[in-house]
């Protein structure tokens, strides 16, 4: 914030207050932060950004570097020996790769079908309407986790046991993306518009994809983007139905790193954690603004 | 609302254009249903079924009735013992997390500032990885001979800590993971509930003579409520299910049982343990309806005390 502006908001304050007892300015300038606000935030980033440091330090380094009194407490000079070690036998690569097969395809099936449950639900009429809203909503809340057993038989009588379609095809919707995109579309896209559409004769599906898709895409962006990064962390489903080294998604294939006996430094797993949380740190730092703003837009939806 | 009627009347038009409008909503919201009646809903209420057998893999099964429910409920310690850990842990994890959370949430809701953007996708950095990697992390940080805290913790002359041994020091090590991993979004979540509340609540209050403690526990708890409620139930019904991090904690030999002698073995590892290790499915079932349960209980009790409390 500039200091123009900063005046102007003060300004703008006291006008506001008009005939209410006004505040001296030295109190006004007291109402900016002081330097512990400042400091306990940077504490609490830099706890935050810590274990981040050390997983650099800790794939970059041997392990007799490691486990040396004091320990090495900066990177060293064996990330690129590790990480070499990761993708030897190509496994690690296949992981990387189905990850991406799978989190790019549930967060476009994300975007598709909550975009178009959620224009439905905003914008048609049709009856049970609310109450069938109601439970999407409902089912938010329940722990769908727990139903894993079955889930397990079901993925099993289909033949989907070791193939990427075990994780995709159950993670195409969610009731959170549904919800979300309802609230956009319900309070973003102008109900004139639509009907300007349909009187020059645009179907239903034209409304939905030419008018209503634009203008929600930011939101369904952030749809996506979580979608995505979700899809990309989950770790308890495609333990359960990924059992062959060829389906494995990077975090089953992280679990497998700990376990591989050969593996006996930190080195070589942490420069595994280092590559599977690489895209993740890309989306951060590019579209970061847009991740906040959705946490903080959903929670106030909610 | 009212305005929708306009859209939806289906008076004039042609037979296709009535059509399209009766068949498209149902045909909109029907993926949603579909995938999740076949892969939500219905997995669910199957798990009670099984819950009444003895079920193995290849679909051999035996009618047990509640046998399942009892043995679990009265002969197996390892249930309740696990059901205590899974408790200890979400205690730990998230009453000081959410306190942290609207701690940092307040700092962050400061008028004028600086750097507001920066400091916000500072606090949410722990989100961008995975549960795996936090678990990998923390594990070596935690480690008994060359972990990083027991080298500044001896080094400061302290006993060295073996944190995996012990039921409560595992149960701090883990549940580290979960604070760190989760106050940063947390405090964004009560950051965005702080925003909304109007300014002109504090200035009146200031006006009245309140401190900034009573501003605290009279304006912004009270206005703040339902998103602490949202909190946590949320986390309530994710703390009740963790699983990768005691999975990771315990290593390569001793992750599925929650340590050498489970003391850190939650609900959701001894499910996976029964289901998948032993491949006990319907005994796996009955501990799955059992922690339902539980969760059901539990997030309606915090709803009530939650309500009671920031009431008060």
């Amino acid at each position: 914030m500039t200091s123009v502006s900063t005046q102007n908001s003060v300004d703008a304050d006291g006008a506001a207050s008009g005939s209410r007892p006004r505040r001296s300015w030295r109190n006004r300038s007291l109402d900016r932060p002081r330097w512990w606000v400042y400091a306990m935030l940077i504490v609490f980033i830099l706890v935050s950004i810590f274990p981040f440091y050390w997983m650099i330090v800790v794939a970059s380094n041997d392990s007799a570097a490691m486990n040396n009194i004091p320990p090495a407490l900066v990177p060293g000079p064996n990330f690129w020996k590790h990480a070499q070690q990761v993708f030897e036998d190509g496994k690690f690569l296949r992981a990387l790769l189905n990850s991406f097969i799978a989190a790019s395809a549930i967060a476009l099936g994300q975007v598709f079908f909550a975009t178009l449950a959620g224009f439905a639900f905003a914008k048609l009429r049709f009856p049970l309407r609310n109450a069938l809203f109601y439970i999407v909503v409902g089912t938010m809340m329940v722990p769908l986790q727990l139903g894993v057993i079955p889930q397990f038989m079901l993925i099993s009588n289909l033949g989907w046991v070791n193939s990427l379609r075990a994780i995709i095809v159950p993670g195409l919707v969610t009731a959170f993306g549904v919800f979300w995109m309802r609230q956009y579309i319900d309070g973003g896209v102008p109900d004139e518009l639509l009907q300007a559409a349909k009187v020059d004769g645009a179907s239903i599906w034209r409304q939905y994809w030419s008018i209503t898709l634009p203008m929600v895409r930011p939101a369904a962006a952030v749809l996506g983007l979580f979608a995505f990064m979700f899809a990309w962390n989950d770790f308890f489903w495609p333990l359960i139905v990924l059992n062959s080294a060829d389906s494995f998604t990077v975090q089953v294939a992280l679990r497998q790193l700990q376990n591989q006996s050969y593996v006996t430094d930190f080195g070589v797993q942490f420069a595994g954690v280092v590559i599977a949380t690489i895209p993740l740190i890309l989306i951060f730092v590019f579209l970061g603004k847009q991740i906040i703003g959705g946490i903080m837009e959903g929670a106030l939806k909610s | 609302m009212t305005q929708h009627d306009s859209l939806g009347t289906s008076s004039g038009g042609s037979l296709k254009t009535r059509i399209d409008e009766k068949a498209s909503p149902w045909v909109y919201i029907a993926p949603f249903f579909i995938i999740f009646a076949i892969f939500g809903l219905f997995p669910i209420l199957y798990t009670a079924w099984v819950s009444l057998h003895e079920w193995n893999p290849i679909g051999d099964r035996v009618w047990v009735g509640l046998e399942n429910f009892q043995q679990l409920l009265f002969e197996d310690p390892r249930f309740w013992n696990a059901a205590r850990n899974t408790l200890s842990i979400w205690v730990l994890s998230t009453l000081p997390q959410l306190g942290v959370a609207l701690a940092i949430a307040h700092l962050l809701n400061q008028a004028m500032l600086r750097w507001s953007t920066g400091l916000r996708m500072g606090v949410l950095v722990p989100q961008i990885t995975s549960v795996l990697a936090v678990a990998i992390i923390f594990s070596s940080i935690f480690g008994r001979d060359y972990g990083l805290f027991n080298w500044v913790w001896t080094a400061m002359g302290f006993e060295r800590v073996d944190f995996q041994a012990g039921v409560l020091s595992s149960h701090v090590a883990i549940s580290t993971m979960v604070m760190w991993r989760w106050t940063g979004y947390n405090a964004l979540i009560y950051l965005a509930a702080l925003q909304a509340i109007p300014r002109d609540l504090y200035e009146s209050a200031a006006i009245d003579g309140a401190n900034e403690w009573r501003k605290f526990i009279n304006i912004t708890i009270p206005q703040i409520r339902p998103t602490i409620i949202f909190t946590v139930i949320v986390s309530t019904i994710g703390g009740m299910q963790i699983f990768a991090e005691p999975l990771i904690f315990g290593g390569q030999g001793q992750g599925v049982t929650g340590g050498s002698a489970r003391q850190f073995q939650t609900l959701t590892l001894f499910l996976y343990e029964q289901g998948f290790r032993n491949f006990k499915f319907g005994y796996a079932s009955a501990i799955a309806w059992l922690l339902f349960l539980l969760i059901l209980v539990f997030a309606l009790v915090n709803y009530l005390a939650t309500r009671k409390i920031s009431q008060s």
